[in-house]
C-alpha cells in the first residue's frame, strides 16, 4: 500500500523531470544563421531578376524604334550616327570569332592540363602548378589586354606567315588568343577539380583490366567527370562572350561583318563599353541601343546555358 | 613428401623457433639456389626442408599437384611504402585451379600480398616490391614485364563492387576493348556474364547503368568484367566485405564454379568464408616486434584449409582461428 504509493509519487516525480529534460528551448543562433544564409543566396537571384527588369525597359522601348527583323537580319551597325543603321550581325559576328578563337585556345590546353594535374602529375608537382595557373585567372584583364596590344599583335605581324595580309594594329586574332590564355586556368581548375572527385576505385577497377593510363583517362576518368568537365567549358564560354576589356583595347572598335581573324571587329561587350562611357542621353535611341545589345547578350548566355545542360543530363555517366 | 607449409615443422610445441627476425628472413631466403628451386618448396626454412614426414598433411590432399604445377610462388616477397616495410619475407606457393584464401587480422599485409600478384602495389606511390614472385615460372617484377600485360591475364575483384558509371554491357566490353580484342563483342559479354551468373538477371537491361544494379549484382557484374578477357588467374580482395549474406553465398557458389577454370586468391576477414570457400589458406599476423608503430606483416602458416582450421601447427594460428584474437 504504502509501498505503492512511494512508487507512484515517485514516477510523477520522475516524469516531471523527464518533462523538464524534453521542454522545448527556442535555439535562436540557429534561426539566425539560417536568415542570413537564406539572404546570401537570396541577393544572388534578386540581382539577376533586377538585371533582367533593368534591361528588359529600355530595350522595349528601343523595339518600339527599330523592327526586330532590321535589328537582326541588317548587317550595317552605326546606331550613334546621324543616319543610325541597326543591324547587330557584325557585333554578333565579331563575338562568335572571338569566343571561337579564344576556346581554340582556351579548351584544349585547360582540358590538357587538367587532365595532367589530376592524372599524370605527382602530388608535389600538382601542389606547385595549380596554384600558380590560377594566379592567372587572377590576372586583371587590362593588363591581358594590353599584353595583347604591345606584345601579341606586333610578334603576330612579325611571324606572319598565312596567306591575306598580315593583322591590323587591332585585330581579333591576338584579342581571342589572350582571351583563351586567359580562360585556360578556369577550365583547368575546374576541370581538375571534376576529375579529381571521380573515385579512385573507378581507375583501379580500369587498371586491373589491363588498361593503360591514357585509355583508363580517356574511357573511365574523363567520361565519369564529363558533367564538370562542362560546366568547365561552359563557364570558360561564359568568360569569353562576356569578355570585355580585352577586345576593347586590342580588337578595335569598328563594326565589321568579317569572319578574317587578322582584322579588327567590335564584339557586343566592346559596344556597349564603349557607348557606355560616351554621351548618350537618357532616353535616347542610342541610349536604348546599349540595352537591346545588352539583353541579346543575355539571350545567347542564356540559351547556352539551357543547351549545355541539356547536353550534359543527356551524356553524363552518373556515379553516385 | 612434398609440401608447401612454411611452418617450420611438424612440431606444435615449438612455435618460437620460426624464422621471423626480420634481418634474416629476406636477405637468406630471398637467393634460393636454382637447382632446389624445382625440387622441393624453394624458399622454405631448413627445418622445412628436414625429410622428416608432416604428420598433418593427410594423403589425400593436393599438395603435390601444387608443388609441381603452381600458378605462383613467391621467394622472399616483401613490400615497403616508403622506408617502412609492410610485409617481409613471403614464401609461399599458390596451386593452379583451385581457391586459396589469405586470412589474418587488419594491417597483416594479405590485401598488399593480393596486390603483388598483379603489380596493383605500382599504382600506390613510394611501394616498393622486393624478393620475386614466379607466374608459370617468369618472375613478376622482372626486367621487360609489362604490369599492363599481366593484368590482362591476371583479374582482380575489389572489396567495394566498383562498376564503372556505364551501360552494363559497356562495362563488361571495357576490358576486351581497351585489349584490342577481336572477336564478335555481344558474344563475350554474353560469355562472360553467364560465367559470372549474371545473364539471366540483365540479359533485358543490358544498355542500362550499371549503378542501377543492386550490390551483390553490381559485383557479380565486377567479377564478369574480369572474366571477359579470359584471365588465368583471378585476385579477389575482400570481395564479400560490402555485401549481404545473400549476395555473399551466391559469390561463394560462383567462385566454386569458376574455379574448374581459373585459380582464385582470395582475401578475406571472415573466417567461415575461408572455411568455405578455399581449399589452401594462408594466415598472416601483424608482428609488432620492431615497435607499436612498425607494424610489419608476415606469413605464418599456410596449408590445406581443413589442416588449418582443425589442426594448426603454429599456435597463432590456433589461436586466430579459434577466435582468440584478431
Amino acid at each position: 500500500m504504502s509501498i505503492s504509493q512511494g512508487g507512484e509519487a515517485a514516477a510523477t516525480a520522475g516524469t516531471a523531470r523527464v518533462r523538464a529534460v524534453l521542454a522545448v528551448k527556442p535555439r535562436w543562433g540557429e534561426r539566425a544563421v539560417l536568415g542570413s544564409l537564406v539572404l546570401c543566396a537570396l541577393l544572388s537571384v534578386a540581382t539577376t531578376v533586377a538585371i533582367v527588369v533593368a534591361l528588359l525597359e529600355p530595350t522595349i522601348a528601343f523595339f518600339r524604334h527599330v523592327s526586330p527583323i532590321e535589328f537582326l537580319t541588317t548587317t550595317e551597325w552605326s546606331p550613334l550616327f546621324s543616319d543610325p543603321e541597326f543591324g547587330v550581325l557584325p557585333l554578333l559576328s565579331a563575338t562568335l570569332v572571338l569566343t571561337a578563337i579564344a576556346l581554340c585556345v582556351a579548351l584544349p590546353f585547360g582540358l590538357g592540363s587538367a587532365i595532367y594535374l589530376s592524372e599524370y602529375a605527382s602530388p608535389r608537382t600538382r601542389g606547385l602548378v595549380k596554384p600558380t595557373l590560377e594566379v592567372l585567372a587572377g590576372i586583371p584583364t587590362v593588363v591581358f589586354g594590353f599584353f595583347a596590344l604591345t606584345f601579341l599583335t606586333p610578334l603576330l605581324q612579325d611571324v606572319w606567315f598565312l596567306p591575306g595580309d598580315p593583322p591590323g594594329v587591332f585585330n581579333a586574332l591576338s584579342a581571342g588568343l589572350v582571351m583563351g590564355v586567359m580562360i585556360i586556368p578556369t577550365v583547368a581548375s575546374l576541370a581538375e577539380d571534376a576529375m579529381a572527385a571521380v573515385p579512385h576505385d573507378m581507375r583501379a577497377g580500369s587498371f586491373a583490366l589491363g588498361a593503360t593510363k591514357l585509355s583508363t583517362t580517356v574511357r573511365v576518368v574523363v567520361p565519369a567527370a564529363l558533367s564538370g568537365i562542362v560546366a568547365a567549358f561552359i563557364l570558360g564560354v561564359s568568360r569569353a562572350i562576356g569578355e570585355t576589356m580585352i577586345v576593347t583595347i586590342a580588337s578595335g572598335g569598328t563594326p565589321n561583318l568579317s569572319f578574317d581573324p587578322a582584322e579588327a571587329m567590335q564584339t557586343m561587350t566592346a559596344f556597349i563599353a564603349a557607348a557606355g562611357i560616351g554621351d548618350q542621353p537618357t532616353g535616347s535611341v542610342g541610349y536604348q541601343t546599349i540595352f537591346a545589345v545588352g539583353t541579346t547578350l543575355f539571350a545567347i548566355t542564356f540559351l547556352m546555358n539551357m543547351l549545355s545542360v541539356r547536353i550534359v543530363r543527356r551524356y553524363r555517366e552518373v556515379y553516385e | 613428401m612434398t609440401h608447401v607449409e612454411l611452418d617450420p615443422g611438424p612440431t606444435v610445441t615449438e612455435p618460437e623457433s620460426q624464422p621471423l627476425d626480420p634481418a634474416g628472413t629476406g636477405s637468406q631466403r630471398g637467393t634460393p639456389e636454382p637447382a632446389r628451386a624445382h625440387e622441393s618448396d624453394g624458399g622454405l626454412s631448413e627445418s622445412a626442408r628436414a625429410p622428416e614426414p608432416d604428420a598433418a598433411a593427410t594423403p589425400h590432399d593436393t599438395i603435390d599437384h601444387a608443388v609441381d604445377e603452381p600458378v605462383f610462388a613467391t621467394r622472399g616477397l616483401s613490400v615497403h611504402y616508403g622506408s617502412a616495410p609492410a610485409v617481409l619475407g613471403v614464401d609461399m606457393r599458390i596451386p593452379a585451379r583451385e581457391i586459396t584464401a589469405f586470412i589474418g587480422p587488419s594491417g597483416c599485409g594479405k590485401s598488399t600480398i593480393l596486390r603483388c600478384f598483379d603489380r596493383m602495389n605500382d599504382l600506390i606511390p613510394g611501394a616498393r616490391v622486393d624478393g620475386e614472385i614466379l607466374y608459370h615460372g617468369v618472375d613478376l617484377y622482372g626486367p621487360g614485364v609489362d604490369p599492363v600485360q599481366v593484368r590482362k591475364r591476371i583479374g582482380m575483384v575489389f572489396q567495394k563492387p566498383n562498376p564503372f558509371p556505364k551501360s552494363i554491357y559497356d562495362n563488361v566490353a571495357f576490358g576486351p576493348r581497351v585489349l584490342g580484342a577481336g572477336g564478335e563483342m555481344d558474344e563475350i559479354v554474353e560469355t562472360a556474364l553467364s560465367r559470372a551468373s549474371l545473364w539471366d538477371e540483365v540479359k533485358d537491361r543490358l544498355k542500362e547503368n550499371a549503378f542501377g544494379l543492386s550490390g551483390g549484382q553490381q559485383q557479380r557484374l565486377c567479377i564478369a568484367r574480369a572474366l571477359a578477357t579470359d584471365p588465368d588467374v583471378l585476385l579477389m580482395d575482400e570481395p564479400c566485405s560490402a555485401l549481404d549474406p545473400i549476395s555473399t553465398g551466391r559469390i561463394e557458389d560462383l567462385m566454386h564454379e569458376l574455379k574448374e577454370t581459373v585459380s582464385i586468391v582470395i582475401v578475406t576477414h571472415n573466417m567461415q568464408q575461408a572455411a568455405r570457400v578455399s581449399d589452401r589458406t594462408a594466415f598472416f599476423i601483424v608482428d609488432l616486434t620492431a615497435g607499436e608503430d612498425r607494424r610489419i606483416g608476415r606469413l605464418v602458416e599456410y596449408g590445406p584449409t581443413g589442416r588449418i582450421f582443425t589442426n594448426p601447427h603454429d599456435t597463432r594460428t590456433e589461436e586466430y582461428v579459434s577466435g582468440k584474437f584478431g
